[in-house]
């Protein structure tokens, strides 16, 4: 029983280690910020997830302490990390910052135009 | 639907008085019961039954973890290549949904889901612009995922 709990901690904080690696990896190699946007708010949510779920299950199955501040975490990073990353791409496109140049097609840049004609902002 | 919450509570109370035993146990009986004698009488009630709703929300849970896991497996696969292939773009997206609660649940949606992000929501919250990592070959399947995305909302919505 322990055996399988032990696999089960190693297992959830091994596959978190490999996503903020990936997530890491993703935020030097990608070219722009756009698409940083992506590697940065999924991998590490999911990476940062697992670790919790890791050391959830060690505190519980091994140690028998049952701490469910950890389980919130988890909630509250679910919540927060996409907004997280919706918000620091849009900012960062109002701001002005340019899409790299090999993007194909841009909707997006008619409406924050008039938006900010609208509000008046330069 | 909290009317149906409550009454079913007010049940289980009036089971535990009945039997004039206050544990655990029997309230959860009495919760049972209580759902028993609630579906007897759904047709007396306008609104749907809860029990239906919060399976949605269920499902809806499970498509969330579902996506992300995807997700995840699909940005790793995309920067472990040699060679980067990437053809970004930015589109708009119109939507269905009412209510501010639903479409900021619908764009944390399509920000986990793989290889899409919300940039932008219109002024009059009638539609997105998302960002996709590589538009040629991943459109049409996006539109599609979140087509059940949006049904699954209106699922949970549906009074």
């Amino acid at each position: 029983m322990t055996i399988l709990a032990n696999i089960l901690v190693v297992f959830f904080i091994a596959a978190g280690l490999v996503f903020i690696v990936v997530s890491a990896i993703g935020l030097l190699r990608l070219p722009d910020l756009y698409t940083r946007a992506h590697a940065a708010s999924k991998s590490s949510t999911l990476g940062v997830m697992c670790i919790l779920l890791g050391v959830f299950l060690h505190f519980w199955l091994i140690r028998d302490h049952f701490n469910p501040t950890i389980l919130l975490g988890i909630l509250f990073l679910f919540i927060t990390s996409p907004v997280g990353g919706h918000i620091m791409s849009r900012s960062s496109y109002i701001a002005g910052v340019k899409p790299w140049s090999g993007t194909v097609r841009d909707d997006l840049k008619p409406e924050i135009e008039r938006m900010k004609k609208e509000q008046k902002i330069k | 639907m909290s009317f149906q919450i409550l009454l079913n509570l007010f049940l289980a109370f009036l089971w535990m008085f009945l039997s004039s035993n206050y544990s655990v146990s029997r309230f959860i009986i009495g919760y049972l019961l209580g759902i028993l004698v609630i579906l007897a009488l759904r047709k007396f009630f306008k609104s749907r039954l809860y029990i239906d709703q919060l399976w949605a929300v269920v499902k809806l849970t499970i498509l969330f973890i579902k996506e992300l896991i995807l997700a995840n497996i699909s940005v790793l696969k995309l920067v472990i290549q040699p060679k980067l292939q990437l053809q970004p773009a930015f589109f708009k997206y119109d939507t269905v949904l009412k209510e501010e609660w639903e479409i900021t649940l619908l764009s944390s949606l399509i920000t986990l889901t793989p290889g899409t992000v919300v940039v932008h929501v219109s002024d009059d919250s009638k539609s997105l612009f998302i960002h996709v990592i590589d538009s040629n070959d991943i459109d049409e399947t996006i539109d599609s995922i979140k087509n059940s995305f949006e049904k699954a909302i209106l699922e949970v919505s549906r009074s």
